[in-house]
């Protein structure tokens, strides 16, 4: 389950079809954009901009400990959008078009007493970084 | 599915009020919106059942209830089977019976949509409820279907500088209709004014951005026109156009993710078969679990353009009265959320309006219904459409 996704859920690794060349994430082996095989690796940036935001105050099982806690839509500048936690807000204010840049993060439990799972986050691009 | 004498007609209702049954087990409050909808038939015993059901078996350990309730409810040896496709479950199992009733091949279904939703926490139903979404890509992530009502309510008023109340109307409509329906779980008006200063549950989404989500059953009896007994007490309700279609399961990997394509699809495939257009729906049982989906399916089924849907429900379109009214009975709403069940309670409503029988929540003259369910945040869209026959 987990383990199979190691390559997305850490290092955003997707698809690039040889057709079109469009991008894809997460790997679907065929291309959403032309319908055609698309199995070439393609490793994302991870740079992107918030697409939309909200944040998860009624938590499911396994992510109880964390609420409450942000997430978002974002737009990877390659094209795809992902669905994904943010953190190391700190004051940040987030809003739809804020830069971001993706990280490694503990996401939270598989079920309120399960195995932890760790994957993609993204937090704002500071001037500084 | 026209004026022929096997068209495919809706022959009896039943209904159960949607809240917390805590004293009644899934397969006393399933037994209970069967027999009501056989007695509404005049006692019409079915060939095959189909139940919608999509949280039983993570909120209740009880899968495989196809065999169970047909054995409960005393239809032994009758096909029976579930039917799944989260929030869209009820339309899609109508849309199966009304399949193998065209064929022939049956000449009654009972169809029942039921939900048990009170007899586990409010986190495990969160987590049941994410099943319906995209495991590996959206609820690993902690997503519910809150939240992505949410993120897509946060880009719809982006996208459309819409004002912050703009789906306030949905709510309200909503519960100024549940006023009169005494099966309704909410059924006090609310204000624009409280609306405004509704606690927030994932923002933008306020309290009344959410349908209350709580047990139900309700259960519809189909059969072939050319079986029943002449002389029905009611006018006699046809399903004439009926469509199921799916997009792309996580928001995310959705074209545009502010187009329900699946909802737009069905509805185009049902006004197809039906030979209609979205000017002759006299009312629209549209899925409201959340004001969004509101706003989203009126523009997906062509009753307003792509980011113009909210202005129906702030200029009064949308009531009793109004142009096109929804959620006349109060919706998911006001009515109450009765997940996977939700279908059938659409379809049951619509029969009654079709046959006069809505009583102070009548839409004068109704005589054609569009009714449509969403399942996983509009991944999957089942719409029928319902035409008086005489």
């Amino acid at each position: 389950m987990h383990w199979r996704l190691k390559q997305q859920r850490y290092a955003l690794v997707g698809e690039v079809c040889p057709h079109c060349t469009y991008r894809i994430f997460p790997p679907r082996d065929i291309c959403p954009d032309c319908g055609e095989d698309a199995r070439d690796i393609y490793k994302f940036s991870g740079r992107g901009k918030v697409y939309s935001h909200t944040t998860v105050h009624q938590a499911p099982a396994g992510h109880s400990e964390n609420a409450p806690y942000p997430v978002a839509i974002v737009r990877l500048e390659e094209g795809p959008l992902v669905t994904a936690q943010l953190t190391d807000l700190g004051e940040e204010q987030v809003e739809i078009g804020t830069p971001v840049e993706m990280v490694t993060r503990k996401l939270g439990a598989d079920g309120d007493r399960g195995m932890l799972v760790y994957g993609y986050k993204f937090r704002p691009v500071l001037a500084e970084r | 599915m026209t004026d022929k004498p096997d068209a495919v007609v809706v022959a009896g209702v039943g209904m159960m009020p949607v809240g917390e049954h805590w004293e009644v087990s899934l397969r006393h409050l399933a037994l209970e919106a069967m027999s009501a909808a056989q007695t509404d038939s005049g006692g019409l015993r079915p060939q095959a059942l189909y139940v919608a059901n999509m949280l039983a078996p993570a909120l209740s350990g009880q899968s495989h209830l196809g065999a169970l309730l047909a054995d409960f409810a005393g239809m032994q040896g009758v096909e029976a089977s579930t039917i799944e496709a989260s929030g869209a479950s009820g339309g899609v199992a109508v849309r199966h019976a009304t399949l193998a009733l065209a064929s022939g091949a049956i000449e009654a279904a009972l169809i029942l949509g039921i939900e048990k939703v009170t007899d586990k926490a409010s986190s495990e139903v969160q987590a049941a409820l994410a099943t319906g979404s995209d495991s590996e890509y959206e609820a690993v992530q902690g997503v519910t279907p809150s939240a992505q009502a949410a993120l897509l309510m946060q880009r719809y008023l982006y996208e459309h500088e819409a004002p912050s109340d703009s789906l306030a109307g949905f709510s309200l409509t909503a519960h100024q209709n549940a006023v009169t329906n005494p099966n309704a779980m909410f059924r006090r008006a609310i204000k624009p004014e409280q609306y405004a200063k509704a606690p927030v549950v994932s923002e933008p989404l306020n309290t009344f951005d959410v349908a209350p989500l709580a047990d139900g059953a309700a259960a519809l009896i189909l059969a072939r026109a050319s079986t029943l007994p002449n002389g029905s007490d009611h006018p006699q309700v046809e399903i004439v156009g009926s469509a199921t279609s799916t997009s792309a399961l996580a928001v995310h990997d959705r074209p545009d993710p502010l187009i329900l394509t699946a909802a737009a699809h069905s509805s185009r495939e049902a006004m197809m078969q039906a030979e209609l257009s979205p000017e002759d729906i006299q009312l629209f049982e549209l899925h409201d679990s959340f004001s969004i989906f509101g706003a989203l399916s009126l523009e997906a089924a062509g009753f307003a353009e792509r980011g113009a849907g909210w202005k129906l429900a702030q200029n009064g379109d949308i009531s009793l009265t109004g142009k096109i009214p929804i959620s006349t009975f109060g919706g998911s709403k006001a009515r109450g959320d009765p997940g996977a069940a939700t279908g059938i309670y659409q379809l049951a409503e619509a029969t009654l309006q079709l046959q006069n029988r809505a009583n102070e929540n009548q839409v004068p003259d109704a005589a054609i219904a569009m009714t449509q369910c969403l399942g996983g945040s509009g991944a999957t869209a089942s719409t029928h459409i319902l035409r008086r026959r005489y």
